[in-house]
């Protein structure tokens, strides 16, 4: 069971071994026979009489220091990185690459009637004769600010409330589990429809409205784990040493739950991807002419253009594959990152 | 190190009741149990599993589980009442005045957080005069008091990489930083090897007696009881049906469940290599105890008499001794059980 002591050897160790280094083990005064009993006064004021080796920050920096170890657990699912890569180029192609295909995504020119991809249109042109590519680009600001925070804001809510029912129990997890179960009976577009009929359509409305009504994946999930963690050894026992109930939630329930809810968040992305793409064909997402990835399938979807113009559908479908491929890749990571069991093999 | 009526208890349990309410009905897990503790005192808890030793302890410290609940009785710690006292209240009380043990040390720390992050937990929460620095002195100290070697490297280690036996060291040294008065100490060595047991036992032995902390050690293994307590008490089916000094317990049992324990022990000059003495039948089911004495279906003592369909009071026999069997005196005149 026990690891291999790795801590002493590897790269990182230099915060662990440089104190050690004036006293050593032998020189210094013997652990167990130089130590004043529990109830002796706490030897504060005088620091070389207490145990070598307090020059160095105990409590920050470990030999190897946890975020350094949670990179290096990330690492080791060999497609987190990649992921992390392609995830940034495709961010980085949404957000500056306005500058550098500088082509009104929005100029209709109706000579350019579908065309395929030529010198002047690498991705060739749309039903309307606009420039694939500059609606591509811009398209993916939309696709990931959508799907990202809507996620993002999703996963927040449905952990958060999910520990709080998990926690309390009672009348508090009766209720937000009644308020959970209506949430998933109501159809979500229909009440997304309604919300954004209110609110009229941007793409703010958006993350909050999809944000609030797919909470409930990551609260159910959290609040099933939470009400095992609780009754958890670990958990008991800091309860039995006196920690408080905020202390309790946040230092020992959430963050043993953001490894499954990261999952969630992953797998959410794409379907939030989708469910903005449906809003826009609606009318209720982002307002025309501004274009999303999923707006340009959309237009894209008869059978004459996907049998004959693959120029039209192929960028925006390969562009979200790409994305949310690369987002579960990073997840995966993730997963392994937040869990220090993991990555021992 | 011994109990007697000159010193005040720190802790003090009278007719401490536990209920739990399951789909089977309510479950009385805990019934009338009293003991009192001095201060540096160790009592020994024995029983078998479900006779009410652990939730007597989770009850003491208000952690009963969330169908579970005290129905009657008192708990004071220094005079001061806990039963019915505010989560608040009680949370200030554990850690701090009264720390607990559990019993498996491979699940008991949390496996994301370092041994000096857990162990400064507890510090933070209770010692506020203590500044970054004095906590990590404090902490170095405490897990130098447990013998962990090597105990500025070790404590900035994850408890995947130490063994059973240092976790359970490590368990020590959380319980033991804000210096509490009272240690419950729920089968501590269960979970470990025998050569480990052993080693934790003469620990927490040490600590004891460095610290004058009071220990309450809950176990199945009479032989704990015999190597580490002053005094103990036999649990039953939620009652406390003996208590006396260990040697008292060992030498002359005046309950037939102690003496039933005490004869199912393998000895050493058991040469006949027969099968082990065992109690017949099972622990009642909490659910549907029996009328009258717990113990009296499996009990030879009480074949065919009338007394036992009554429960028998707990009869005081002398300084801290007692017994709750009507046929005591009888037990005391009969032979040690070979």
């Amino acid at each position: 069971m026990t690891a291999p002591d790795r801590t002493v050897a590897g790269p990182g160790t230099k915060a662990g071994l440089d104190p050690k280094a004036g006293p050593g083990p032998a020189s210094g005064p013997d652990p167990i026979a130089g130590t004043s009993p529990i109830t002796g006064a706490i030897p504060v004021a005088d620091p070389d009489s207490t145990t070598p080796g307090l020059d160095s920050d105990l409590l920050a920096s470990p030999p190897v220091s946890p975020r350094r170890a949670a990179w290096r657990r990330f690492l080791k699912y060999r497609l987190a990185l990649p992921g992390l890569i392609v995830l940034t180029l495709v961010v980085l192609g949404a957000v500056l690459g306005p500058l550098l295909w500088q082509v009104d995504p929005n100029a209709v020119d109706p000579a350019q009637y579908r065309n395929p991809p030529s010198p002047d249109h690498p991705l060739g042109t749309d039903s309307a004769g606009r420039d694939v590519l500059a609606r591509l680009i811009v398209g993916g600001r939309v696709s990931l600010a959508v799907g990202l925070a809507a996620a993002v804001t999703a996963t927040f809510v449905g952990i958060l409330l999910g520990a709080l029912a998990g926690y309390a129990r009672g009348w508090v997890d009766s209720f937000l589990s009644r308020v959970c179960e209506v949430m998933q009976s109501f159809p979500t577009i229909i009440v997304i429809i309604t919300f954004a009929a209110f609110f009229g359509p941007s793409l703010v409305t958006m993350i909050i409205i999809i944000g609030l009504m797919e909470w409930t994946g990551g609260f159910r999930v959290t609040r099933g784990l939470t009400m095992s963690l609780r009754e958890q050894d670990s958990v008991v026992a800091v309860v039995g040493l006196g920690a408080r109930n905020s202390r309790v939630l946040f230092r020992h329930i959430v963050p043993a739950v953001l490894g499954p809810a990261t999952v969630i968040a992953t797998g959410m992305i794409s379907g939030v991807i989708m469910t903005e793409a449906t809003l826009s064909f609606l009318g209720l997402g982002v307002p025309p002419p501004s274009s999303s990835w999923g707006t340009m399938l959309n237009q894209a979807q008869s059978l004459r253009i996907l049998e004959s113009m693959p120029w039209m559908w192929l960028p925006p479908g390969i562009a979200i594959a790409i994305t949310v491929l690369s987002v579960n890749f990073i997840g995966e990571g993730l997963r392994n990152a937040v869990d220090p069991r993991q990555g021992q093999r | 190190m011994t109990s007697t009526s000159e010193t005040t208890p720190v802790l003090s349990v009278r007719d401490l009741t536990c209920e739990f309410s399951t789909a089977g009905g309510t479950v009385r897990a805990v019934n009338g149990v009293s003991f009192d503790l001095a201060p540096g005192e160790t009592l020994g808890v024995v029983g078998e599993s479900g006779s009410g030793k652990s939730i007597t302890m989770l009850a003491i410290l208000g952690l009963l589980a969330a169908n579970g609940r005290i129905t009657g009785g008192s708990v004071t710690l220094d005079g001061v009442e806990l039963v019915g006292a505010s989560e608040k209240r009680l949370q200030s009380v554990r850690g701090r005045e009264i720390s607990m043990i559990f019993q498996d040390p491979m699940t008991a720390l949390n496996p994301v957080m370092t041994i000096a992050a857990q162990i400064d937990e507890s510090l933070k929460r209770h010692s506020r005069g203590l500044d970054r620095r004095g906590r990590q002195s404090r902490i170095i100290e405490l897990l130098d008091q447990v013998r962990i070697p090597n105990a500025v490297r070790r404590a900035r280690q994850y408890p995947h990489e130490f063994s059973g036996g240092m976790r359970q060291r490590a368990m020590i040294a959380m319980a033991m930083a804000n210096r509490p008065r009272i240690l419950l100490a729920d089968e501590p060595t269960t979970a470990l090897d025998v050569t480990v047991q052993a080693q934790i036992l003469d620990l927490l032995h040490d600590v004891q007696v460095e610290t004058g902390t009071a220990l309450v050690m809950i176990t199945h293994d009479l032989g704990v009881i015999a190597e580490v307590a002053d005094r103990a008490l036999v649990m039953y089916a939620g009652r406390v049906v003996e208590t006396g000094t260990a040697a008292e317990l060992f030498a002359e049992p005046r309950h037939p469940y102690t003496r039933g324990l005490l004869a199912s022990r393998p000895t050493l000059d058991d040469t006949d290599g027969g099968d082990l003495d065992a109690i017949p039948g099972q622990p009642p089911n909490p659910a549907r105890l029996p009328s009258g004495c717990s113990f009296r279906p499996r009990c030879d003592l009480a074949q065919g008499r009338t007394e036992c369909a009554e429960a028998p009071e707990l009869a005081v026999l002398g300084e801290g001794r007692a017994a709750a069997c009507h046929f005591h005196t009888e037990l005391a005149l009969s032979e040690r059980p070979a």
